[in-house]
Parts: structure tokens; C-alpha cells; sequence
């Protein structure tokens, strides 16, 4: 037996900003400003709490986590909240462990929240995982002391079309209400009224439409707020909870996918303070029905020889035809590759090595979207070299002193990054966006609107240093970043003018695509001028270098560059290829559709490998089934770099990851990619390494503006985050919380075309018109937005137009 | 020889005893009034179902003989007072050992057992009870759900006053 030493240790030094405290006679050190309750909590010590959030400042509403504080000898004369009060230097502290005081009082809270809760745990959706419940049990009263009737309140009520809201569990602890103001900037929902009728509520014909909602029904300790999605679905103790990442957004957020008897129950936000911190956007959480429609394709088709129609086949015989259709194709004018921008690594990286070595062909693009040679100048002579180290990052974000955003929506088109920018806004970064008019995005992070033209965004950067000299003063100061998004590839010398903006400051540059897969795709070499790794196609001794490690013959690689996505649909369209290998690709997203669905009618031969029949799937001679994310393995590249790897959610559904359907199809072919599994085409990339960067040279002149003519107008546009997206299909309870599809001029500009505010517009092409209502807001003169594709308004489909193109506007109803 | 005799005399004294015998299945065995036999999904004397589809039930069973899967109760469409009702109940009888942990869990008295045991079968299938099995019949004055609440304006009303209410009706 070991004695312990009678007399007391040397002295700990308390280092520069930290203060030694006593928490039930420990000593502990703690930095100044630290908050009793974590204090406590690194000791091991848990302290009841509702209210209290790591991420949300502190409320002291809820008054569970009292304790017992003595300062300087004196004993404070009640018990103190400990999620409000920080630590001092020689304050002791007695926690419920120690203190009769201490733990009474947190009973008789305890007894006062529990007064109006009704006992309906039964049919809670919390129950089970509800810390009103667990807290209830480990420090409440056993039986309750009140006979009498409990507040009641008409229950459950609809506070968004997925948020239901009920008030008699609700304890008044303002998470809800906290997260709403403080982190999304939503405050929708607020506390109402005065005493026993205090009630969270929402005001009258204002729902509470926010991309964060889901996040309240996740930190509500109580069952107050519940997901209409999830209603009585299932419960905790019945749920499988597999770590996964985010599909939707190129963020890759941390999640948690519950799931039961082989179906996906509910999505949660994950906790990783370095990406997504304990929040996700509603998208993420609720829109994952798309993998269970009952339109998905199961079984290989194959198109019949004598109907023209497809038919279901086996694996052997639709892998034979497509590898005998793509092996003529190519012997005949080559194939194209066009993968869409939704893979995993692993699987883009399949689809890069099958072009290469299947098909011999550099004709390969992930980016199913508008696209410019520009971009691709950018992407692959920067973007694909940028990791966390070296580039940006979220907590690079929350550091900076200021943030340029060019053509870029945060939070229709990448949420969480949003929420990091407000979250520096409010430290003090100041954020500048270069866009068209006072978005939600703009309010919510403090920032400065810098206001153009659609299509000018070029000229206005290059004209930053001389009109807003402050801007650019700002952008100067270490850590300051610029963040460019998918619409600049619609702008013609947006990205030189970053990168002239970035040379000039010395402001660190991102690139954040809307899709998952794009960052990722464009590392793995799915780009018509790159090799896995960043290596240019056209250096030969990086091809040389590639063909070794593949084992392939030297040559195998096309020493030229090839075409991209509009290169290869026209190139189909006119014959000069002979066949196309589609992923999960939406032609009506492509800039142009009609060209899209030329060339699908065209080309000799097609090989669509998707999930739910598409566009493409009508003209495709093989459709070979694949995984949604839920039911493989893999790894998305965020628009950090950083690698979000997630193992499979739902196992032995029989469905095949791309990797592994390409790789059968290789080995049709005669060619082998050892990409049979995720982890093998994982293995097999890390076998590459990267390459050296060859530097880009971006020297595209920003075009000068000609004014739009009588009855024209320049179209704004983007995509919000909730609208007609093909992984949001079969979610009402997430459609219902859209924003109203509206279009938006200047008063100005609405009094030119004779249009008002709350009438409608038709904005019309020589392709096709849309009509739908309009807004005013403070666009520039001669500009009017849509959404992209949001309900009826589908502007590539029926405008066959994009962010920048002159559109004819009319008032009234067509 | 007088070994022999003995041998019958223990067959010959038998005759005697009381017959252990069961006749087993022309006479049913009359089991003891809590013997733990086939699961009951309860009603309320209007023929709404007791049962909420909590879960607990499931929860409670060690052998994991049980399935629920809750539902939403709408005007139109209403299977038990309140919000909830239990959209899929299934019990497995090839699991469940008879322990009776899930009819101390339930909290609305739904799930009772029966003094049934007659639960062979040939085939698998057939031992999963699904609701239709183990709901109980209905009883003169109950309406097969869904129908509104005939005995209250709300659940409040079955919990705390329903077998007063019940009576009320019937007289």
C-alpha cells in the first residue's frame, strides 16, 4: 500500500493569464475568462444544464447549474449559475458532489422546470435521448410535490413546415432563440410574453424560415422543438448512428446518420471544430430521401436491339455490351467523359484512370455547370495545390481580418462557410461582397455590399485599388482572404483578376464550388488537362511518371490537353466523338441544355451510370445502377483540401460504388485500374503522390460592357440552396422552407419596364420565357435576378441563359 | 420371485394414484391467472387503440422480440387518443421468452398478456404477430379506428376519467 505524503506539494505556478481556484477541494488552474461550468467540467465534474451552450454565449435562463462559490474568505449568499460566472483567482467552488447547499438548489430547480413539463415522455420524440429526462433521474426528486393542473398549450405547432414547436415541454432555456440570433442571424423565433405564459413562438404570418432550423431541434434539451421529418419515426436506443460526412455542399461537414432496418432515419450535425464546429444547414440534415425514391435504378438496363427500349439486365451482359459499345466508339472517334460534380475521391479518381487507360483519352470534366478555360487555368495552376496547410481554412476564416467574397452566395451555396463568416463578422472581420445586391447573406455577416454589373465583376476588381483603396488596404493585412465561387466561371477575367487582386495584397485565395465532389475531382485528375495529382498532361515526364505507377505503356496518355464539358458535347453533337461515359449529370444544369440534348441524341454510344433516371438515362444505350453516399464508402476533398472521409452507413444493399463498376468495366475493356474498392482506389491514388505545380498563366482581359439595349436587361443568377436539386427530391417538409421565387430589380429599373413590386415579370431569350413575381431591392441599374432553379424558374432550361447574359423583360403576365 | 412381485406391485399400487397424465389437446390446460401467455394490444372502451407506439415496450425486452414504429394521429385519421399511435407493431414469437418485461413498461396499460399458449407453428413466418394478430377484439360498444375521440375531448379525458366515461356511455 502506497501512503500518500503528508505534507502538501510544491507549489503549482500559475502561468501568465490563467487564476488557481478550489473546485471541491481540488485545485485547479483555468484561463482567465473560462466559464465554471467547463472549469468543472475538465475535472470531471458535470454540472447539470440546459441553457448552457459551448457555442452560444452564456444566458444563465435555466438556473440548473448552481453551485456554492466563495470568494476571498466569503461565502457568496446564494448559490451561483456557473454557466454564467467566470473563474477568479482564489474563488473555491462547491459543485452538488460537495455541497448539500449546492445540490438542494439544483433539486429545486429541478422541481420548478418540471412543474409545467406534462409526463408525455411516452410519445416525445426526445425521449430517450432528452437531458431534461437523464437530468431529471440523476438529480431530480423522485416524486413530485404538485398536485395541481399543469399549463397547457394547443400542441404541437407548426412553427416552419420541419420545425414543430411545443410549448408545454418547452423550459425557456433560449438555445432556440440564442443559436438563432447569434450564430444563423435568423431571429424568426423569440420569447414571448410575460411570466407563467412565456412561451417561445414565432410573430404571426413569419415563419420561421431559416437554412439552419434543424439546428434548434438538435440543442433543444427538451422535446420542445421536433423535426416534422422525424416524427415518431424511431427511437434512440433503436437507431444505429454511423459517422458520415455531408453529400450536398463542398464544406463536407461532420454528421451523424441514424438509421434503422436498413433505411436512414434521420441526419445530425457531427461535431468537428475545425470544419463545421456542431452546426449543419437543413439541407444536409433533412434531403436524404433522394437514395430511396421509388424511381431508382436497381438493376442494369440495357437499351433492347429490337424495341429501342431499355430492359432490365445482368450485371455480365450490360458490362459486356458497354465495354463493347465504348471499346468500338473509342477505336472508331474516342469517348468523352463527363462525371458530374458529385463523386468521392475515390470514385473520380475510377473515372480519371478508366478515361486514361480504358478509353486512352484526355476528353474528361467533372464541372456540369458553366464552365470557362479560364477556370480551369486557376484551378489547375492553384486551387489544386491549396490544402489546409497552406491555403484557406475555416478557422482561417474565423481569423481574418477581412474577407472578399467574388460571386460568391454563401449561404445558398455553401452554408457553413456562411455561418464562419458571420461568426468572424461579429469578432470584427470585415467582409466585403462583390455581387448585385443586398442579399440575406450580406446583412447577416455586417457586410459591405460592393455592387456591378453581372459580368463585371472582372472590371470592378481590377478597379477595387483605385475606388475602394480601403478594400484593398484591408486585403493587405495578413491572413485576409478572398473566396471565389462557382459563378465566376460565368464572369470572363474574374479569375484573373483575383489572381492579379491575391498577387497585389498577398491575400490568400479560395476556391468553393457548390458541389461535393469538384475540389475532389479536380485533384484526381478528372479535368481535361490534368493527371491525378495536379500534374499537367502536358509535361511529359509527369505522364512518363503517372504510366509507371499505373504499369500502363508508355504513351498510353494523350500528350494533349482535352476537351471540356461544352468541348465534348459539341464534339459529340457533330460526331467527332463517337461515344460519352455520364455520371450523375443534369443536362438542364450544363450552360447549355439544348446543346446537352443534341449531343446525347447524337452520340454513337452512351454509358450513363447513375442512381435515378435522368435527361440522360432516355438516350443512354447502358445505364449501369450505382451507390448513393449512404451506401459506400469514400472520402470527399472539401473546398479546404481537406480530406472528409466516411465509411459505409448502410451495409450489404448489393449497391455498387462507381470505383468498383468502372473498374469491372476496365476489365471488359482489357485494362485494369485496381480501383475494386474504395480503400483500393484510395491506396492506389496515394501510390501517385502529387506533382509539381507548373505555375498558370491567367491573362484574360475583362471584356468592357455594352449597355443591354431598349427592353433588355442583364440577368443575375445563382442557385439557392433550396430549390430543384436532384438530392432534394421527395422532401416537403425541407421544400417548405425555399425562399419565395421571386425575381429582383431596382425601382429604378421596374418603373423603366413598368413593372411593380409584388406584380409579375416575364424575362424571356430567344430559347424560352419565364413569368413569375418581382421584387424591388437595390440592384444595380438595368439588372434583374432570378434564382437559377427554384420551383417553376429553371433558367438554364428555358432561358438557355446564365449569370451575365442580356435577357428581354416585360412586365405583367404573359 | 417375491422381487418380481414387487416390481408389480409398485404398477398395481399406481393405479390408485391420481393420473398425471394431461389430454392434451381434447382437454385445454387451465393455466394459472398470471401465467405470461400471448401478448394483448389493449383498446379503450370505444375501440381506439391504448397502444401510443413509444417504443418502451421494445426497449424493455431483453430477447429484442419486438418492433414498433409510431405514427401520426390526424383528424381524419385517428387510431388512439393524442398524437401518437403505433403505425407497425410486430412481435416475434421465436424470440420472445415469455418474461413479460415489456407489459411492466408499457405506460398506457396497452400490452397486457394472455393466458394463450398455443404459439407452435411450421413455419417462421407465421410466428412474427403483426398488430392485426395482437390487437384485441372488439367488444360490444367499440368502433374498429380509425374514428375521433368518442369518450373526450382529449387524451386527458381516457387517461384520467375513461372507465368513468365508459360506464356513463353504456348506461
Amino acid at each position: 500500500m502506497t501512503i500518500a505524503p503528508d505534507k502538501p506539494t510544491a507549489e503549482v505556478a500559475v502561468p501568465e493569464g490563467h487564476v488557481k481556484l478550489i473546485i471541491d477541494g481540488v485545485e485547479v488552474i483555468a484561463p482567465k475568462g473560462e466559464l465554471l461550468i467547463r472549469t468543472a467540467e475538465r475535472l470531471g465534474t458535470v454540472i447539470p444544464r440546459f441553457c448552457d451552450h459551448p457555442l452560444l454565449e452564456p444566458a444563465g435562463a435555466c438556473r440548473q447549474c448552481l453551485v456554492e462559490v466563495e470568494m476571498g474568505g466569503r461565502p457568496m449568499p446564494k448559490p451561483q449559475a456557473s454557466c454564467t460566472m467566470t473563474v477568479a483567482d482564489g474563488m473555491v467552488v462547491k459543485t452538488q458532489l460537495t455541497s448539500p447547499v449546492a445540490d438542494k438548489a439544483q433539486q429545486g430547480v429541478m422541481e420548478l422546470l418540471l412543474i409545467n413539463h406534462p409526463l408525455d415522455c411516452p410519445i416525445c420524440d426526445k425521449g430517450g435521448e432528452c437531458p431534461l429526462q437523464n437530468q431529471a433521474i440523476a438529480h431530480g426528486r423522485s416524486d413530485s410535490r404538485f398536485h395541481e393542473h399543469k399549463r397547457t398549450f394547443p400542441k404541437p405547432i407548426n412553427i416552419s413546415t420541419q420545425v414543430l414547436l411545443d410549448r408545454e415541454r418547452c423550459v425557456l432555456c433560449q438555445r432556440c432563440t440564442r443559436f438563432s440570433a447569434q450564430i444563423a442571424g435568423d431571429p424568426f423565433i423569440e420569447l414571448l410574453e410575460r411570466g407563467a405564459q412565456q412561451q417561445i413562438g414565432t410573430a404571426q404570418e413569419k415563419p420561421f424560415q431559416s437554412y439552419f432550423s434543424g439546428n434548434t431541434i438538435q440543442i433543444c434539451p427538451v422535446g420542445a422543438l421536433t423535426s416534422a421529418a422525424y416524427r415518431f419515426r424511431a427511437r434512440p436506443f433503436d437507431l444505429v448512428s454511423t459517422p458520415s460526412v455531408c453529400e450536398h455542399c463542398s464544406s463536407g461537414c461532420a454528421e451523424r446518420t441514424d438509421w434503422r432496418r436498413g433505411k436512414v432515419q434521420r441526419k445530425l450535425a457531427g461535431d468537428d471544430p475545425q470544419v463545421n464546429e456542431e452546426w449543419i444547414c437543413d439541407k444536409g440534415r433533412f434531403a436524404f430521401r433522394y437514395a430511396t425514391t421509388a424511381d431508382r435504378i436497381k438493376r442494369p438496363l440495357v437499351r433492347d436491339e429490337e424495341t429501342g427500349e431499355l430492359r432490365e439486365s445482368s450485371w455480365t451482359e450490360a458490362l459486356q455490351v458497354a465495354a463493347a459499345g465504348l471499346a468500338a466508339a473509342r477505336d472508331a472517334n474516342g469517348v468523352g467523359v463527363l462525371t458530374g460534380g458529385r463523386l468521392t475521391v475515390e470514385d473520380a479518381y475510377a473515372y480519371s484512370k478508366f478515361a486514361r487507360i480504358a478509353l486512352r483519352t484526355n476528353d474528361i470534366d467533372f464541372r456540369a455547370r458553366p464552365h470557362s478555360a479560364e477556370e480551369l487555368e486557376f484551378l489547375s495552376g492553384t486551387t489544386v495545390f491549396t490544402d489546409p496547410d497552406n491555403g484557406v481554412t475555416f478557422q482561417g476564416i474565423e481569423k481574418a481580418p477581412a474577407a472578399l467574397l467574388v460571386a460568391f452566395e454563401p449561404e445558398e451555396e455553401a452554408p457553413i462557410v456562411f455561418l464562419r463568416l458571420r461568426k468572424a463578422a461579429r469578432k470584427g472581420t470585415k467582409v466585403f461582397h462583390l455581387g448585385q445586391f443586398t442579399t440575406p447573406a450580406v446583412e447577416k455577416t455586417l457586410g459591405t455590399l460592393l455592387a456591378c454589373v453581372p459580368g463585371a465583376e472582372a472590371n470592378a476588381l481590377n478597379a477595387l485599388p483605385e475606388h475602394a483603396s480601403d478594400v484593398v488596404d484591408l486585403l493587405g493585412k495578413p491572413g485576409a482572404v478572398i473566396l471565389v465561387g462557382e459563378r465566376a466561371a460565368e464572369i470572363p477575367g474574374a479569375f484573373t483578376a483575383v489572381a492579379k487582386l491575391a498577387e497585389r495584397t498577398g491575400a490568400k485565395v479560395a476556391w468553393i464550388p457548390r458541389r461535393a465532389g469538384e475540389r475532389g475531382a479536380l485533384a484526381v485528375g478528372a479535368v481535361p488537362n490534368l493527371l491525378p495529382g495536379g500534374r499537367h498532361v502536358a509535361n511529359a515526364s509527369a505522364r512518363t511518371e503517372v504510366e509507371r505507377t499505373w504499369g500502363v505503356e508508355e504513351g498510353t496518355i494523350p500528350a494533349t490537353p482535352g476537351r471540356d464539358t461544352t468541348g465534348i458535347l459539341e464534339a459529340a453533337a457533330n460526331g467527332e466523338l463517337s461515344g460519352l461515359v455520364v455520371g450523375g449529370v443534369d443536362p438542364f444544369d450544363l450552360p447549355d441544355p439544348a446543346l446537352a440534348e443534341k449531343a446525347l441524341a447524337q452520340a454513337g454510344f452512351i454509358v450513363s451510370l447513375e442512381l435515378r433516371p435522368s435527361a440522360v438515362t432516355a438516350h443512354a444505350h447502358v445505364v449501369l445502377p450505382i451507390a448513393p453516399a449512404v451506401e459506400k464508402a469514400g472520402s470527399y476533398l472539401n473546398w479546404e483540401g481537406r480530406r472528409r472521409e466516411f465509411g459505409t452507413t448502410l451495409e450489404g444493399t448489393g449497391a455498387l460504388p462507381d470505383c468498383r463498376v468502372l473498374d469491372t468495366l476496365a476489365v471488359e475493356m482489357d485494362a485494369d485500374l485496381f480501383t475494386q474498392t474504395p480503400a483500393a482506389s484510395a491506396a492506389d491514388l496515394a501510390r501517385l503522390g502529387e506533382g509539381a505545380s507548373s505555375g498558370s498563366s491567367l491573362n484574360v482581359a475583362a471584356p468592357l460592357q455594352s449597355p443591354a439595349g431598349a427592353g433588355k436587361a442583364v440577368l443575375a443568377t445563382w442557385h439557392r440552396l433550396i430549390g430543384n436539386g436532384s438530392l432534394q427530391v421527395d422532401e416537403p417538409h425541407l421544400a417548405g422552407t425555399a425562399r419565395p421565387v421571386v425575381a429582383k430589380v431596382s425601382e429604378t429599373t421596374a418603373q423603366q419596364f413598368g413593372l411593380e413590386s409584388g406584380g409579375y415579370v416575364t424575362v424571356a431569350t430567344e430559347r424560352g420565357a419565364i413569368t413569375l413575381p418581382v421584387e424591388t431591392d437595390d440592384l444595380p441599374e438595368g439588372v434583374i435576378w432570378l434564382p437559377t432553379n427554384s420551383g417553376d424558374v429553371t433558367v438554364r432550361a428555358t432561358l438557355g441563359a446564365g449569370h451575365g447574359s442580356i435577357v428581354s423583360v416585360s412586365g405583367g403576365k404573359s | 420371485m417375491f422381487e418380481s412381485l414387487k416390481g408389480f406391485g409398485v404398477t398395481f399400487g399406481t393405479m390408485f394414484k391420481k393420473v398425471v397424465t394431461e389430454e392434451y389437446p381434447e382437454v385445454k390446460k387451465v393455466t394459472a391467472p398470471r401465467f405470461h401467455g400471448r401478448h394483448q394490444l389493449n383498446r379503450h372502451p370505444d375501440g381506439l387503440e391504448k397502444c401510443v407506439g413509444c417504443e418502451l415496450c421494445a426497449w424493455a425486452c431483453p430477447a429484442d422480440a419486438i418492433f414498433v414504429e409510431g405514427g401520426d394521429n390526424t383528424e381524419d385519421e385517428r387510431y388512439s387518443p393524442g398524437e401518437r399511435y403505433g403505425m407497425d407493431y410486430q412481435i416475434n414469437y421465436l424470440r420472445c421468452i415469455g418474461c413479460g418485461l415489456c407489459i411492466e413498461a408499457c405506460p398506457t396499460r396497452s400490452l397486457t398478456m394472455t393466458n394463450e399458449y398455443e404459439l407452435a407453428d411450421d413455419n417462421r413466418q407465421d410466428l412474427i404477430f403483426t398488430k392485426e394478430d395482437l390487437l384485441a377484439p372488439l367488444l360490444p360498444g367499440m368502433e374498429q379506428p380509425p374514428h375521433p375521440m368518442r369518450l373526450g375531448e382529449n387524451e386527458q379525458d381516457y387517461y384520467v376519467n375513461g372507465p368513468q366515461l365508459a360506464k356513463e356511455a353504456q348506461q
